[in-house]
């Protein structure tokens, strides 16, 4: 593979702690020069351990991986030479001013001096902190801080950005503005973009492939929308008046299709052919009073359940708990 | 790009320990203020037979030297510990930064600091009246010892953070340091010591080596036997500290 290609390939890809899982359990990803791959799974799922590998900041315990062509274990300054990446958390200095940061991270990545003045003052209007640019980051507020991230990720030009949950703790409208930034990076300046993420919306929105990731295994990969093509049907989650009434609710609607449990409401997935005015007549016909009832078309979470048989958000709140389990038995 | 990487990291050392006065303030503070409290209540130990100078303020003098050093030994490893801690050292790690240049820009900064607080010390001493008998030509030679001791008490700090990791565990080594001030000749020169044990313990201590060194420019003038064992001393710190430090930083600054 020519060096001058974009992509990520990972073949069997692996890490295992001392004493610990075996954090990424041999995956396999091909991320195309240009595309926005979004890396989704819950908390503890190897997101950030495969992000480490990928940057060469971790070394894998097996399996091969080359990131523009070039090996991660063998050529790690060439990687690094082509890739930009901003962490799960934005390690900034609270001390140093926004632009410190830039005229810092130009300096060690060898911007010719002619250059950095402007590079610096470019990415700070592209990321909207000219105006705070002299502040001290320890007064920024998260958006700020992840949006400077983005801007040190961005100093050398890299060809290839990592991005791991970008957007987490941000208020929706930083959240919208990173991702504008990011999907203009890939469709304008043709940079490949793996962004790891927990956020359902993040990886439909943004992502145009989603690999989704949970116990260290690649459980499901493609479009967001051969994703959810694969799950097929949409689903009718109901809310009943009476919660004395859930089992009897869960036995009309087992009529229709298949039961998805983990949910707090009560939901079947349709089978073909059926739609949501035969499940209202049906709780009609039976005299089931519900205060709400919705048709919903298939989503990552959707996508999540069918794969893994847990949710997105029920999978991060079990694995907390067994986090909190283990570090009470230490 | 060595010298570049070395300058960055060196300008981010000291503006970051410029913008926290409290980095700043006690390392010139309380050095000055015990040994100004020494200088009036000790007068009478320069009575003793055999004491070097009739001025306490000139012999109690090395001391903030050695003080100074400890503060930077502090900061340095802190300022680096917070580093790891942050991820910041992973944000570095991710740019061509050299671990050498890593390590020689923060120690630039300390060096730096290092220096300042001892001219800083050494215009106290002489506007107090202390006065220095190596001459105009010992200042230059008492500034690059002053630099050493940082360099080395610095590369220390920072052994210890990059091996523990945590800001606490540097900061938990402070009093331990302070120990070693305190069981050496910082108050009386170790030939009127009395108590054998502790002029023992204050020989077997380096940092009786460099307060002496300090001492002898500023009391003795040129003593050829205190500053070559002072310097020796120092640069074995400095050169042991560094290959410790130099040992830990890939474990930190892991990267294929």
């Amino acid at each position: 593979m020519p060096p001058s290609d974009n992509s990520i390939v990972a073949e069997r890809l692996a890490r295992e702690f001392r004493k610990g899982p075996r954090a990424v359990d041999g995956i396999d990803l091909h991320v195309a020069p240009g595309e926005i791959y979004g890396f989704l799974g819950p908390n503890g799922a190897g997101k950030s351990t495969t992000v480490l590998m990928l940057t060469t900041l971790l070394p894998p315990t097996s399996g091969t991986a080359r990131v523009a062509g070039f090996d991660i274990v063998k050529q790690g300054p060439q990687v690094r030479s082509v890739i930009g990446a901003a962490l799960q958390e934005a390690a900034l200095d609270p001390l140093l001013t926004g632009r410190d940061h830039l005229r810092l991270q130009s300096l060690l990545q060898g911007i010719p001096k002619a250059d950095r003045r402007a590079r610096t003052e470019e990415l700070l209007a592209r990321v909207g902190l000219t105006q705070a640019a002299d502040r001290k980051v320890r007064g920024y507020s998260g958006g700020m801080k992840r949006r400077l991230d983005l801007a040190l990720a961005l100093v050398h030009r890299p060809r290839l950005l990592f991005l791991d949950e970008p957007t987490i703790g941000l208020d929706p409208q930083s959240r919208s503005a990173l991702w504008e930034e990011v999907a203009r990076l890939a469709r304008e300046d043709g940079v490949t973009v793996f962004l790891t993420t927990q956020y359902l919306e993040e990886a439909d929105v943004l992502a145009d492939r989603v690999g989704i990731i949970d116990h260290g295994r690649i459980v499901a990969e493609g479009t967001p929308a051969e994703l959810k093509a694969g799950i097929g049907r949409p689903s009718v989650h109901v809310l009943p008046a009476d919660e004395g009434d859930r089992p009897r609710i869960a036995a009309s609607l087992a009529r229709f299709g298949e039961l998805l449990e983990g949910g707090r409401d009560v939901a079947v997935r349709l089978r073909d052919g059926l739609g949501l005015a035969d499940v209202v007549r049906a709780f009609d016909a039976d005299g089931l009073a519900v205060d709400d009832i919705e048709l919903r078309a298939p989503t990552l979470d959707d996508v999540f359940l069918a794969k893994t048989g847990r949710t997105l958000e029920g999978a991060a709140e079990a694995d907390d708990q067994s986090a909190a389990v283990d570090g009470g038995s230490r | 790009m060595f010298a570049t990487q070395v300058g960055a990291v060196a300008q981010r050392s000291l503006r970051r320990t410029l913008r926290q006065p409290a980095n700043v303030i006690p390392p010139l503070v309380f050095p000055v203020a015990l040994m100004a409290v020494n200088a009036a209540g000790l007068q009478a130990s320069t009575l003793l037979p055999g004491f070097p100078t009739d001025s306490f303020l000139a012999f109690a003098l090395a001391v903030p030297f050695i003080q100074g050093a400890l503060f930077s030994t502090l900061n340095a490893g802190t300022d680096l510990a917070r580093d790891i801690q942050t991820g910041f050292l992973n944000r570095l790690s991710l740019t061509p930064l050299r671990g050498s240049a890593l390590l020689a820009g923060h120690l630039t900064g300390v060096v730096v600091l290092g220096v300042a607080q001892a001219v800083f010390y050494i215009s106290v001493g002489l506007i107090a009246g202390a006065g220095f008998a190596a001459g105009p030509a010992g200042i230059p030679v008492l500034l690059a010892f002053a630099a050493l001791v940082s360099l080395g008490f610095g590369a220390l700090g920072s052994y210890f953070a990059l091996r523990s990791g945590s800001g606490e565990t540097v900061q938990g080594l402070f009093p331990v340091f302070f120990v070693f001030l305190f069981i050496s000749s910082m108050n009386a020169p170790r030939d009127l010591m009395a108590v054998d044990w502790f002029r023992t313990l204050a020989t077997l201590n380096p940092v009786s080596y460099l307060l002496e060194c300090v001492r002898s420019l500023i009391i003795t003038g040129w003593d050829p036997r205190a500053l070559t064992l002072g310097l020796g001393v120092a640069v074995a710190i400095a050169a042991v500290a560094l290959a410790l430090a130099s040992r830990e930083l890939p474990r930190r600054m892991t990267r294929t």
